[in-house]
C-alpha cells in the first residue's frame, strides 16, 4: 500500500522550504557548533598539509588538490551534521505531519547546506591563499568561484541525500562519510582538474570548459535523482 | 453532526520484520467522541495512533480517517490531525514562539495564533525562553500548543497529561478535553482515568484487540488480564 | 515464485560453456608474444569485470522496482544481485592485479581511467552490507538499501563516463576491446568466455534465491504450524530475509 501521487509542486513547495530554512539557520545561529567547526578544521587542515608537504609554496594542480581535499573533508563535518536535530529532537515526524510537499525538506536542507559550504569558502580560500598558495590569488578568484560553487552544489545534493540516509543508521558518523566519499569522487576530482591550471604559477583566469560542463551535468543528474528517491527515505 | 465515523478501522495489521505489532484492529469512532486505548506496554498503542497520524503505513486492512483512506489519501487529512505524542517535537535550543512559529509556518496558520495559543496554555512569558531551560510540565503545554496550533478536528493523545499538575490540566482541559468538541483517541497508562473520558474503549492485548466496547460495559477481569 | 524452476539446466549450460571457454582459452586463443602464458587471465578478467557492473546496475533496476511496487521480494533480489556483483568484483580486482603484473606496458592493457574508476564503484559498494546491517528496522533497512542501490547503480555509468573524459584529452587512446584491435581469434575465445561468466553469474543468482525464498517459507510454515514462538527471530542482519 503506498501514499497516493504526491500533490503537484505547489508554490507552497518553496514557501515551505523556506520556512525550514529558516528555522535551520536559526538553530545554527542559535547553536554555532557546525559552521565554526568546519572553518576551523579547514584551516587546522591547511597547517597540517604545509608541515605534510614541506614546502614554502604550492601552485598548480598540487595547490588545487590540496584546497579540493581539504573542503571535501570539511564539508564531511557539516554533512553528518544536517540531520541529527531532527532525529534526535523528533523533528521528522514534526515536519511529516504538516501537511507539505515533503521534497521541500530535500530543498531546504541542501540548500542549508551550501549556504555552510559558502561561508566556509569565503574564509578558507583567503586562508589558503596566505598560508599555502604560492601565485596571488586576486586575478583568478572568478575563474575559482565558478569552479568552487558547481561543486558545491555536488556537495550539498549527494551530502544531503547521505545524510538523510545516514541519520536513520546505528553508525551514523561512520556511514556518512563512507558512502558520501566516493560518490563525491567524480565531483573532486572534477573541481580539482578545473582548478588546477587555474592556480597554476602562469595560469589562466578560465577555468577548462570540460570540467565546468562534467560538474554542471553531474549536479543536474544527481540533483534530479535524489528528487526522486527522497520521499521513499522518509516515509514508513 | 455527520454521520459517518471520524475514524474507521477494519482488520488493521502492522508488522515490524517478522514480528506482527497489530493483529486484525477493527473499531468504528463517531465524529466528535472519545476513543480510549488501553493495554500493556509494547501492546500496540503507540503504533496504532501513528497509523492514525499517517506517520506509518497500514500493512493490511483498512483504515479511514475524516472519510479518506489511508495511506492513499493521508496527504489530504494530514492537516486536520494533531498528535501528542511522547517527544514534544520542539527544537531545544529555540523558544518556544519560535519552535510554535515553525509549526505555523509549515501549516499556513497566520501568527497570530501563536500568541493566542501560547496565552491560552498560560505561557506567554516565557515564550522566549530557549526550551531546553523549562521544566517537562511547561513542556509538555507547548507541545500541547503545537498539537492544537492547526485547530485539527482528530486529535491523537499519548498519555496527553503527563508531567501536568493539576492547575495546568484545568488549563488544557477545554484544548484537549472533550470541550474541544474534537474526535479523539488517546492512551493512557491510568486505565480508571482514561475509562471516565471515553465514549469508546479499545482494549490491545498482544497487537489483537480484546475488547470494544463502552466503558459501564468494561468487564474488569478483562480490565486485569489487559494489564496482567 | 520458484527459482529452482529451470535450475538444473541452467547450471548444465553454464558448466558446459564455461568448458568449452576454458578448452578455448587453452587451445585456440593465441599465446601472446610479450607476456606469454599469463596474459590468459585477460579471459576471466574482463567478463567478471563486466558482469559485476552490470550486476550493480542490475540490483539497481531491482530496488527501483521494489520501491515502485513495495514488495520485499524485489529487495531480496536486488541484495543478491549487488552482493554476487561484489563476489565478481572481488574476483575482478584479483585477477586484475596478476595481470597487471604480468602486462607491464602492453598495449592494450586497462588503462587508468577504467581501472580507477572500478576502484570507486567497488568502494562505494563495499558500503551496501555495513549500510544494511546498520539498520535494525527491516523494512526501513530494505527501503533503504533500495535507495543506495538506485542512486550507486546510476553512479556506475556516471562514473566510467566522467573518468573516461577526464582522460581522452590527455592519452587520446581509443581502447576498443571488440574494435579491430582484437585479432578473430581472440574475440571469439572473449566473447565465448563472457557468455560463460554471465551464465554463471544467472546461476548463482537464482541459486542464491532458491535457497533463501525456501529458507524463508520453511520459517513461515514453522510460524504457521507451530506458533509464533517456535521461531527465534533472526539475529541483526545486514541479509532481508
Amino acid at each position: 500500500m503506498r501514499e497516493g501521487s504526491r500533490e503537484e509542486q505547489t508554490p507552497g513547495t518553496w514557501r515551505t522550504a523556506g520556512a525550514v530554512l529558516r528555522k535551520d539557520l536559526l538553530l545554527e545561529l542559535r547553536g554555532l557548533d557546525t559552521l565554526p567547526a568546519m572553518v576551523l578544521f579547514a584551516i587546522v587542515t591547511f597547517v597540517i598539509f604545509h608541515f605534510g608537504l614541506n614546502q614554502a609554496t604550492i601552485a598548480g594542480q598540487e595547490a588545487a588538490g590540496v584546497l579540493t581535499v581539504t573542503l571535501l573533508f570539511a564539508a564531511m563535518l557539516g554533512i553528518n551534521r544536517l540531520f541529527v536535530a531532527e532525529r534526535e529532537q523528533g523533528g521528522f515526524d514534526a515536519f511529516l505531519l504538516a501537511p507539505v510537499d515533503r521534497s521541500a525538506l530535500l530543498i531546504a536542507k541542501a540548500t542549508a547546506l551550501f549556504l555552510f559550504l559558502v561561508v566556509l569558502e569565503v574564509v578558507a580560500v583567503p586562508a589558503f591563499g596566505l598560508l599555502l598558495l604560492g601565485p596571488s590569488l586576486g586575478p583568478r578568484l572568478p575563474g575559482l568561484i565558478a569552479v568552487l560553487a558547481l561543486g558545491d552544489v555536488a556537495f550539498a545534493v549527494i551530502g544531503t541525500l547521505v545524510s538523510a540516509i545516514a541519520v536513520q543508521t546505528r553508525a551514523r558518523d561512520l556511514i556518512g562519510p563512507i558512502i558520501g566519499l566516493p560518490l563525491l569522487l567524480p565531483a573532486l576530482i572534477a573541481v580539482a582538474r578545473g582548478a588546477g591550471p587555474l592556480l597554476a604559477a602562469q595560469g589562466s583566469g578560465s577555468p577548462p570548459g570540460k570540467w565546468v560542463a562534467i560538474l554542471a551535468l553531474y549536479d543536474v543528474v544527481f540533483a534530479l535523482l535524489s528528487y526522486a528517491v527522497f520521499d521513499f527515505l522518509l516515509e514508513d | 453532526m455527520d454521520p459517518h465515523p471520524a475514524i474507521e478501522l477494519r482488520g488493521l495489521v502492522r508488522h515490524f520484520g517478522e514480528r506482527t505489532v497489530l493483529r486484525q484492529v477493527s473499531v468504528s469512532v463517531p465524529a466528535g467522541a472519545t476513543l480510549a486505548v488501553l493495554g500493556r506496554n509494547g501492546a500496540g498503542k503507540s503504533t496504532l495512533l501513528r497509523i492514525l497520524a499517517t506517520l506509518l503505513r497500514p500493512h493490511a486492512g483498512e483504515v479511514s480517517v475524516l472519510g479518506e483512506p489511508l495511506p492513499r489519501q493521508a496527504w489530504a487529512v494530514r492537516g486536520r490531525l494533531g498528535l501528542l505524542a511522547h517527544e514534544p517535537l520542539l527544537y531545544r535550543d529555540l523558544s518556544g514562539r519560535e519552535n510554535l512559529g515553525y509549526h505555523a509556518r509549515l501549516h499556513g496558520i497566520a501568527p497570530r495564533r501563536v500568541e493566542d495559543v501560547l496565552d491560552a496554555v498560560g505561557m506567554r512569558e516565557r515564550a522566549d525562553e530557549p526550551v531546553r531551560q523549562l521544566s517537562r510540565g511547561m513542556v509538555q503545554r507547548l507541545a500541547i500548543c503545537r498539537t492544537i496550533l492547526h485547530s485539527p478536528r482528530v486529535l491523537l493523545l499519548d498519555e496527553p497529561l503527563a508531567n501536568l499538575d493539576p492547575a495546568a490540566t484545568e488549563l488544557v482541559a477545554p484544548l484537549i478535553g472533550r470541550a474541544s468538541g474534537a474526535t479523539r483517541v488517546l492512551t493512557s497508562h491510568d486505565p480508571r482515568a482514561a475509562l471516565a473520558e471515553a465514549d469508546l474503549v479499545l482494549g490491545l492485548e498482544g497487537g489483537r484487540a480484546a475488547f470494544v466496547t463502552s466503558p459501564d460495559r468494561v468487564e474488569p477481569a478483562a480490565l486485569e488480564r489487559l494489564y496482567a | 515464485m520458484m527459482y529452482g524452476r529451470g535450475l538444473r539446466g541452467l547450471a548444465l549450460a553454464t558448466a558446459f560453456t564455461i568448458t568449452v571457454a576454458f578448452a578455448l582459452v587453452f587451445f585456440y586463443a593465441p599465446l601472446d608474444a610479450n607476456q606469454g602464458f599469463i596474459q590468459k587471465i585477460f579471459y576471466i578478467h574482463v567478463p567478471l569485470a563486466i558482469t559485476a557492473l552490470c550486476g550493480f546496475v542490475f540490483g539497481g533496476v531491482l530496488g527501483a522496482i521494489h520501491l515502485r511496487t513495495g514488495d520485499r521480494k524485489w529487495d531480496i533480489r536486488s541484495y543478491v544481485a549487488i552482493h554476487m556483483a561484489l563476489i565478481f568484483g572481488v574476483g575482478t580486482l584479483f585477477t586484475g592485479t596478476i595481470w597487471a603484473k604480468a602486462s607491464w606496458g602492453h598495449w592494450w592493457v586497462w588503462s587508468d581511467p577504467t581501472l580507477t574508476s572500478f576502484l570507486i564503484v567497488m568502494l562505494l559498494f563495499a558500503t551496501y552490507q555495513p549500510l544494511r546491517f546498520s539498520i535494525e528496522d527491516p523494512e526501513r533497512q530494505s527501503r533503504y538499501a533500495s535507495v543506495f542501490a538506485i542512486v550507486c547503480g546510476a553512479f556506475v555509468p556516471l562514473n566510467f563516463l566522467a573518468v573516461r573524459l577526464a582522460q581522452a584529452y590527455v592519452h587520446p587512446r581509443v581502447l576498443t576491446l571488440t574494435g579491430g584491435n582484437l585479432p578473430g581469434s581472440m574475440r571469439l575465445t572473449l566473447l565465448v568466455s563472457m557468455v560463460g561468466i554471465a551464465l554463471l553469474y544467472v546461476t548463482l543468482w537464482k541459486y542464491e534465491m532458491a535457497a533463501k525464498s525456501t529458507r524463508m517459507q520453511v520459517r513461515a510454515l514453522r510460524r504457521l504450524l507451530l506458533g509464533e514462538d517456535s521461531v527465534a527471530p533472526p539475529k541483526r542482519s545486514a541479509a532481508p530475509s
